[in-house]
């Protein structure tokens, strides 16, 4: 069954959205929340968990071809969003995945309410800080620093060097950067008060790191793993900031086997 | 015609070989290459160049502010401010400026600026910036917010100095219980403010707005750019409904003057183009990070930037007399450098920037020396 785009409304705001169900409707919902950089286009990984689950993909408010309210403010503004969202899906416990940027949505929005969640996946989050453990500063970094600091295997850096975007392709590039600003600049990709509530996800979780992850280090990962209360934490080797892009496999088997009995 | 000295006060001993090593004289540049031995001197010379220029006749002396760069010694304009107060009589002082959204609480940019124009019993301008983009790099200030804090940056300063004391100001990014400034400004109702810009179409409607006339200065850019950019602010003013007066225009533009063309060119040549190309430049991800100026300009930019392909060329001395960014040569050449921007604009403020760069200090003061008497008489009226 081909992925289906279409334009999800909740309250005013109008974003784009992906959605794929090979399973006939039988698997329970994972919706997944992207990175700084955007939509990333329907992946593999995406593939992988529809074989078995019915995936939805939101592009976030102000990123690509969705709404950009002026009172999106910041991550915690995003995370309330997202659960006006889940009330309004009407899927059942929905299993919540985050990378990056989208990982630190999904652990705040965790944070202030489970209630529509079934479980919790973060893959490479942001959202706290760990003292002494210097994250790279994507924002002074240029197109090449920027690909080859984001995989471990240089040929999928190499590949995204190569892509010459198109004119609307350059401009949802520069809306997701403001955006990814916006949210993320200050204090730099985490909210200090963060780290003290983790211990409200009252769901099963998952924290999944790329032992190479020159954004956030994996480090990050052990600190995760000691503060949210049902955790497993797995780190993948030879891997960059895009576990689920770079080890697609690897990435999508440890989501399945986790949400497996779920 | 008013003239204005202005100073960015650079690090001239920077060891070179060691800045083209980094991506940028900005945020990056390891500060072990500063020697405060040297640096001492610099300040001591250039207060001392800005004070001579009172002596030649200059209406205005000026400095600025920048962080975290070799391209400028002043984080705290203020404390030059100050200094030059002690040193000098007549001479108005003009910091060109602060960058409002810098600072977590504007009420002590009020206050220091309302200090300064007491202390110089009413000499003060005061310039508004935002800093330029990579100083949201070293400050770690948002760019997404830098307009919105300036707005309200500049509607509590203005406030704090023209409402009546005690008020409380109510914002989005400041919310004070008590403004109440001690001292209030020496000139009424406030010290005039100035908006230094690259010239954005935001900002120069935003300065022309009738509630403000705020004079608008051009600040480095080739003169047609600086002529458009003038003209905006007339059109602006017109659609306002209102005729600009030329003093609300402003050109801030490096300049050197010898006795012949080939002779200013020779002098100015290591100085100039150290300015552009080894303080000034910088990477795109620096100088305009995510959200400093709005999506359309940005991707405006981008477009201008894709045409002249990628990777920023280097200036050279005649690149930049071509375009018109600096005013080199005898004084005619630059008294028709000058006039030519003045005829197309009916600008009146002249900003001028004549130590640049590496320039030493003996050919700057010559520079301002010749500026001053065989240039600047001849564009007064």
């Amino acid at each position: 069954m081909p992925v289906q785009e279409s334009v999800h409304r909740t309250r005013d705001i109008k974003v784009r959205s992906f959605r794929q169900n090979s399973n006939q409707g039988n698997g329970s919902t994972v919706l997944f929340l992207h990175g700084a950089g955007g939509f990333p286009g329907w992946l593999p990984f995406f593939d992988q968990l529809a074989a078995k689950h019915d995936v939805l993909v939101l592009e976030h408010p102000g990123f690509g071809e969705s709404d950009n309210p002026d009172w999106i403010r910041n991550v915690a503004d995003v995370a309330m969003y997202y659960l006006d969202v889940l009330a309004g899906l009407n899927a059942g416990k929905v299993h919540l995945v985050g990378h990056s940027l989208g990982g630190w949505i999904a652990a705040e929005a965790a944070t202030r309410n489970c209630q529509h969640l079934a479980s919790l996946t973060l893959i490479a989050p942001a959202g706290i800080r760990v003292k002494g453990v210097p994250a790279g500063d994507n924002f002074i970094w240029s197109p090449e620093e920027t690909a080859r600091n984001l995989y471990h295997d240089q040929a999928f850096a190499d590949r995204m060097l190569a892509q010459q975007p198109t004119e609307k392709e350059t401009e949802i590039l520069m809306r997701n950067r403001f955006m990814a600003a916006k949210l993320g600049w200050e204090p730099r990709w985490f909210n200090p008060a963060l780290e003290r509530w983790l211990h409200r996800i009252a769901v099963p979780s998952l924290v999944i790191w790329g032992e190479d992850d020159k954004l956030l280090p994996s480090r990050y990962a052990a600190v995760w793993g000691e503060r949210v209360p049902n955790v497993t934490v797995k780190v993948i080797p030879q891997c960059g900031h895009l576990p689920h892009v770079e080890r697609a496999g690897i990435t999508a088997d440890a989501v399945l086997a986790f949400l497996g009995g779920r | 015609m008013e003239f204005v000295c202005f100073h960015l006060m650079p690090y001239r001993p920077l060891d070179m070989a060691a800045r083209r090593k980094e991506r940028s004289a900005w945020v990056v540049l390891p500060n072990s290459l500063y020697d405060p031995v040297k640096g001492a001197q610099e300040y001591k010379s250039y207060i001392d160049q800005l004070v001579y220029a009172e002596q030649l006749g200059f209406d205005v002396i000026a400095v600025n502010e920048h962080h975290q760069t070799a391209y400028g010694m002043m984080p705290a304009p203020n404390l030059i401010a100050s200094a030059l107060i002690q040193r000098t009589q007549r001479v108005k002082i003009a910091v060109l400026g602060r960058a409002l959204p810098l600072v977590n609480n504007p009420i002590t940019i009020a206050e220091e600026f309302a200090m300064l124009d007491n202390l110089s019993e009413g000499r003060l301008i005061c310039g508004f910036v935002r800093g330029i983009g990579t100083e949201y790099h070293a400050t770690g200030l948002n760019p997404a917010f830098s307009h919105e804090r300036y707005q309200e940056a500049h509607d509590l300063i203005v406030a704090a100095w023209t409402k009546p004391g005690p008020f409380e100001f109510e914002g989005q990014h400041y919310n004070y219980r008590y403004v109440n400034l001690w001292p209030r400004p020496y000139q009424a109702p406030h010290p005039p403010i100035w908006i230094p810009s690259q010239g954005s179409s935001e900002t120069i409607a935003w300065a022309a707005d009738p509630v403000r006339k705020y004079p608008f200065l051009v600040t480095f850019s080739a003169s047609e750019l600086v002529i458009r950019y003038l003209n905006m602010y007339r059109d602006q003013a017109r659609q306002f409904g209102y005729e600009a007066n030329g003093a609300q225009l402003g050109w801030a533009v490096p300049i050197y003057v010898a006795d012949t063309d080939e002779r200013a060119k020779r002098e100015a040549q290591a100085g100039i183009e150290s300015l552009f190309n080894d303080y000034l430049s910088n990477p795109w991800e620096m100088l305009l990070p995510p959200g400093y100026m709005s999506l359309p300009s940005m991707l405006r930019t981008m477009k201008m930037r894709k045409s002249l392909g990628s990777g920023m060329a280097r200036q050279t001395v005649d690149s930049l007399i071509e375009s018109g960014t600096a005013i080199i040569g005898s004084p005619k050449t630059v008294r028709d450098g000058i006039a030519r921007v003045r005829d197309a604009t009916g600008l009146k403020r002249l900003v001028t920037m004549l130590q640049f760069g590496v320039l030493p200090d003996d050919l700057a003061r010559r520079n301002m020396e010749i500026f001053a008497s065989e240039v600047m008489p001849h564009l007064r009226n």
